[in-house]
């Protein structure tokens, strides 16, 4: 089977290519820069344009789509750009292509507002309630994809919730990070349930979408790890991993919901760059329970998280102590060299 | 005073709960003359069936209100059943005729509607509020097709005693009437305002629709100016007619269902019906309000009334000799503490005194079948007046002061007994919290304190009344007791034992445990404190305050069995909890007593391994038994200190095989954690215990719906335990029906992962509940630690160690350790975990909401 992976060069898209390649497709990989995943075919350019989009799918099998503008940094234009115009591009040309899956990697957050989600089904994408230029942005394409699901092109929808494992600069860097400047603190008392979803059972699930289109076309799936966790327990668990004490400090969420409000309003204003500290969606997503329901999910796909949460936070800390090994060993190799 | 104004019927806007297609204009010709229009909410509205309904359940509602009430019932209705609901005329959105209208003029109404409606066939009434006599006044004169009928919360006439509904009495100044029902919404509001929780703002919105305007509620005020309060009111004559008319009912399955915090239509309104209805199934609702349809599952309980079978058969009785003391009886056969030193009643003079109160108490006007409370500490009297209250028929109402006063209250309100006997601070409680019932007083009183609570006798004249008489009464028609679970798992409940099912109760106990005329029974634990006399042995209570079992000290306890050589201690676990902390400041011989005992026995709730051991390096040769059973029925199941070791621990305890005479089944959870209606056939399922015995109780006491519920069809208890029967028979308990926690993988019971929490060393106790929706949840550790703090999650180390417990244990991974400084408990027992509480809390953590307290 031949596949187009698009957006290979982010944590996910290199592990689904890479998973690809192993379980023995033949794989195509498009983005703007090189993906360097080994055994791939590499296209570069933007999927904003049709021409190197439809080389890019030629002879293919099936398309996972995973480029995408994230963060919360940008304009609204230039979100809507990325994912929902480069979104309808990569489907039209995949019709046109004769693709016969189509797994568009979503975000729960399309679904969902500020409320709580304990033991949630999936939901159907809703622009109107998702909150921020990236999730209103990914429910208007995720719906675009799923209307277009047809018998000659099936298109699923698979939303990974929070991933996370080695190399993940995202959540993890940004937690790390915080935490060593002494700049994080949990909201209300840390004990809201949260969803989490380790790496390779994201590309794993994303992979089982492509071959169970015949199941998961035409519907959105959520995919995660399954084990709810405090998300104080899973951020100090991180940070253990990295050597690490925990975190004890705590911001009621009022407070936190306050300081978003002001952050989102100055930074708006004065045309900031970077990410404001806090944003009234971080502090609800940091403070109210995500969890979801995944039965419907493995048993559509067929497919089981293959690393528990703790078994991923103890290949997190093997990582960690590798990459704080060879920066030591770096570090020593070029203070040789200077003296 | 503006006279009310004619308006025509018409069909009520959308609204929340109603299905526009119930409704219909039923136009009555000829009434009044020129006929009248209804509107009727009507589940054959659509249909012109030429299949007539089986049965048609015909609801009358009450004033301030609208057929909108029946809404539930309505929507629950069965295929092949018709559910016709009108609202009365000037009511709701049926047609204002311009005057008043009096009950007999409602009565009439009912009657024409119903034949223009063309019922004819099978008919079960269901009313509400004053809507009740309306429809027995029709049923009485439809009892043809009458096969049943249900009354909520209602009256049929003004109880002799006490005064009418206080809203009502309002009626009396015509003015303040108006202002409240007519001028303004006051009245709707006030009857809705009633109701725990507050009904949502849709409920309301549905309640108050067809009152919007003054002229539209002219009929609530006519309505409540039609209350007859003397017999010079012109419906008075009416009301008095269905009263009476309420004995061409007797032979007519009815069913009263209450909401017992009816501050209108108050309890003395159901004793009343009680008295006119004695064959009539009874369930109070102890949380509900005057609107009982909103504040309890009223069109669940009335459906299943409906379709519900005869009664299954009660189990077979082994035991058929009277509850009585024995002819082997042992002296001395009571001993108590008195004072600094011990009293005691030998059998001769025990069933003197017996005799003298039976009679005493038939003289001062207790009737067979009447409810006679006792709030008596365990001891020479209590053990007299229950055994007269055996012998003469009298029912005892047992409230346990270990209830707590505020459980206390509540079983006296339910129970409602006649008759209260009780120590002098239980009759000022009597008097201060207004129950109802003539007061006997154990003991002295000064007379001025006697007046001033209204104590009738004492029980000293009562015993010099019965002196003076002859034979003595005999009564064996009605329950012996009434007693009452601890409510650690929802409201306590009564529960009516007949003597043939104590008797039971006492054989069992004595074939399981041995018991010969060569035994003396320490007797620490109230319900079997009684059981001395009639097992023929000696028995003795410690020095202990009853009303909180964990003042049972060591020492307490080995002067007591040093005074009668005892061979048997009882006690409860609350009491062995406080024996085993104090044991280091018993005397020797006192020591020795304890040392010296064949057997103790403890029961009523789960005991800890740890305390068990305790107790049997105390009683070094003693069978230390606790055996499994509720206050439904106990002993179940039976299992020696020495076993239970021996078993370990799998998932969940082991309590034990069935005992003789007891047959244990197990009804499989399905995967939401649901019970099955047929057994497992085969060892290990995990499942709901199920039980039969002679000794099971007869009965809840006036909740006809939780006995309908706790029965199998055929008439097996369900104990709402989990557990499973192993290879060898042997029953496991892992927890209850409600807390199954229920999992993706299938239902996951709780017991089995505290076990696991509590063995890491700073965990004391532990829950285990579900968190999310059902069939989906997580598992949740919630974990009593001394050093919680004022997160509600237990740290790195505490929680990865628990975590590791429970995984080696049950194989399962908890999503949260959450950690408090106080698991909740019962206060009875001291020792059954409020799981639903728990889950509420861990629920409220978990979704990131500010905690509180448990």
């Amino acid at each position: 089977m031949k596949v187009l992976v698009t957006g290979a060069t982010s944590l996910l898209g290199r592990a689904v290519a890479t998973g690809l390649v192993a379980q023995g497709s033949s794989v195509v990989t498009l983005q703007r820069r090189a993906s360097e995943v080994d055994g791939t075919r590499c296209v570069q350019g933007s999927i904003l344009e049709p021409e190197i989009v439809a080389t890019a799918m030629q002879g293919c099998d099936a398309v996972i789509h995973l480029a995408a503008r994230v963060g919360i940094v940008g304009t609204w234009d230039q979100f809507h750009d990325t994912n929902v115009i480069g979104t309808e591009i990569v489907v039209t040309e995949a019709e046109r292509a004769g693709v016969s899956g189509m797994v568009y990697v979503s975000s729960p957050s399309v679904a969902h507002g500020g409320e709580p989600l304990i033991g949630a089904s999936a939901g159907e994408a809703d622009p109107g309630s998702s909150r921020g230029h990236y999730a209103t942005s990914k429910a208007l394409a995720e719906g675009f994809a799923l209307s277009r699901h047809e018998k000659a092109m099936q298109v699923t929808a698979v939303r990974p919730h929070l991933v996370w494992g080695p190399g993940d600069t995202q959540l993890v860097g940004r937690i790390v990070e915080r935490a060593r400047k002494g700049r994080l603190a949990f909201v209300g008392t840390g004990a809201a349930l949260i969803d989490s979803t380790y790496i390779s059972n994201a590309a794993d699930a994303i992979i089982a979408a492509v071959d169970r289109i015949d199941h998961a076309g035409g519907r959105p799936l959520v995919v995660s790890n399954g084990e709810p966790r405090p998300i104080a327990e899973l951020v100090n668990g991180i940070l253990s991993a990295h050597g690490l004490p925990p975190v004890s400090l705590r911001l009621p969420k009022a407070i936190a919901f306050g300081a978003g409000w002001v952050a989102e309003r100055v930074w708006d204003r004065a045309r900031l760059n970077g990410e404001p500290p806090m944003t009234t969606f971080l502090a609800e997503q940091l403070g109210t329970a995500h969890w979801f329901d995944q039965q419907e999910t493995r048993r559509i796909l067929n497919w089981k998280p293959a690393v528990t949460v703790d078994e991923g936070l103890e290949r997190l800390a093997a990582h960690a102590k590798d990459k704080a090994t060879e920066q030591r060993a770096g570090e020593r190799a070029s203070g040789g060299t200077n003296r | 005073m503006a006279a009310p104004t004619e308006l025509a019927a018409y069909l009520p806007p959308p609204l929340a709960e109603l299905d526009p297609a119930w409704s219909r204009l039923v136009a009555v010709p000829e009434l009044d003359g020129d006929g009248r229009t209804f509107h009727v909410l009507d589940t054959h509205a659509a249909e012109r069936s030429d299949d007539p309904p089986q049965l048609t359940v015909l609801c009358v509602h009450g004033n301030p209100s609208w057929s909108f009430l029946w809404r539930h019932v309505i929507a629950a209705a069965p295929d092949g059943v018709r559910v016709v609901a009108p609202d009365h005329l000037n009511m709701g959105y049926s047609e204002h005729t311009g005057s008043d209208r009096s009950l007999a003029e409602r009565i009439e109404d009912l009657c024409a509607l119903t034949d223009a409606l063309g019922i004819d066939g099978s008919v079960i009434t269901l009313a509400h509020d004053w809507g009740g006599p309306i429809s027995m006044g029709w049923a009485q004169r439809r009892v043809d097709q009458l096969r049943g009928f249900v009354l909520a919360n209602t009256a049929v006439s003004r109880p002799s005693t006490g005064s009418p509904p206080r809203l009502i009495t309002a009626a009396g100044s015509a003015a303040f009437l108006r202002t409240v029902t007519q001028r303004t919404t006051a009245f709707i509001r006030a009857g809705l305002a009633l109701s725990r929780p507050r009904p949502a703002e849709s409920v309301q919105e549905g309640f108050l629709a067809p009152y919007r305007t003054a002229d539209r509620r002219s009929g609530i005020r006519g309505f409540v100016a039609d209350i007859p309060l003397d017999e010079n009111h012109r419906s008075f004559g009416a009301l008095d007619g269905v009263a009476s008319g309420m004995s061409k009912l007797a032979d007519v399955p009815a069913l009263l269902l209450w909401g017992a915090r009816d501050p209108v239509f108050s309890e003395q309104y159901l004793h009343d019906l009680e008295e006119r209805l004695p064959h009539a199934d009874v369930h109070r609702f102890v949380a509900a309000s005057h609107f009982v349809t909103e504040d309890a599952p009223v069109a669940e309980a009335f459906w299943e009334w409906v379709s519900a079978e005869d009664r299954p058969p009660r189990p077979a009785l082994i035991s058929d000799s009277p509850l009585r003391p024995t002819d082997l009886a042992a002296s001395p056969l009571v001993v108590e503490r008195h004072g600094d030193r011990w009293r005691s009643i030998d059998s001769e003079v025990f069933a003197e005194r017996t005799g003298r109160v039976a009679r005493g108490l038939a003289l001062a006007g207790v009737k067979p079948g009447d409810r006679v409370a006792t709030m008596i500490p365990p001891g020479i009297d209590l053990t007299v007046v229950l055994y007269a209250c055996w012998q003469a028929g009298f029912t005892a109402v047992l409230v346990d002061g270990g209830l707590g006063v505020g459980n206390m209250h509540r079983a006296i309100k339910a129970a409602a007994p006649q008759w209260l006997i009780g120590i002098s601070p239980a009759v000022a409680a009597a008097k201060a919290l207004r129950w109802k019932g003539t007061k006997i007083v154990a003991g002295e009183m000064d007379s001025r304190l006697r007046a001033a609570l209204k104590v009738a006798h004492s029980l000293g004249e009562i015993e010099l009344m019965g002196e003076a008489a002859g034979g003595a009464p005999n009564g064996n028609d009605h329950p012996a007791v009434i007693g009452f679970t601890s409510g650690s798992t929802g409201p306590s409940k009564g529960v009516q034992y007949r003597s043939e099912q104590l008797a039971a109760q006492r054989d069992a106990i004595s074939a399981l445990y041995r018991i010969d005329s060569g035994d003396r029974l320490v007797a620490a634990f109230a319900p079997f404190a009684l059981y001395g006399p009639a097992l023929g042995i000696a028995s003795i209570v410690p020095e202990m305050d009853v009303t909180r079992p964990a003042t049972l000290t060591a020492s307490a306890l080995g002067a007591a069995a040093a005074e009668i050589d005892a061979t048997i201690i009882f006690a409860s676990p609350a009491a062995l909890q406080n024996v085993v902390a104090t044991a280091r400041s018993m005397t020797a011989s006192e020591r020795a007593a304890v040392a010296e005992v064949r057997l103790v026995m403890s029961a009523g709730a789960p005991l800890r391994l740890d305390l068990l051991q305790a107790v049997a390096e105390m009683a070094p040769h003693a069978a230390v038994h606790a055996p499994y059973g509720m206050t439904e029925v106990l002993p179940v199941a039976d299992l020696s200190l020495v076993d239970r070791m021996a078993r370990g621990r799998g998932e969940g305890s082991c309590v034990g095989r069935p005992i003789k005479g007891v047959a244990v089944r197990i009804h499989p959870l399905d995967f939401l954690g649901r019970p099955a209606v047929e057994p497992a056939s085969e060892a290990n399922v995990l499942g709901e215990v199920v039980v039969s015995a002679p000794h099971l109780k007869e009965r809840y006491d006036r909740l006809w719906w939780t006995e309908h519920r706790s029965l199998t069809a055929d008439g097996w208890h369900r104990t709402g335990d989990i557990g499973r029967l192993d290879d060898d028979g042997f029953l496991w308990i892992s927890g209850r029906v409600p807390h199954v926690i229920s999992t993706v993988d299938g239902p996951v019971p709780p017991i089995p992962i505290e076990h696991a929490a509590e063995r890491v060393d700073t965990v004391s106790r532990a829950a285990a509940v579900g968190v999310g929706p059902p069939g989906r949840q997580v598992v949740v550790a919630v974990v009593e630690i001394e050093a919680a703090g004022r997160s509600p999650l237990a740290g790195m180390t505490l929680a990865s160690s628990i975590r590791a417990q429970i995984s080696a244990a049950t194989g399962r991974e908890p999503a949260a350790v959450l950690v408090t400084p106080h698991v909740p408990v019962d206060k009875r027992h001291n020792s059954k975990v409020d799981r639903a509480r728990v889950a509420r809390w861990a629920d409220r953590v978990l979704a990131g909401e500010r905690p509180g307290r448990i």
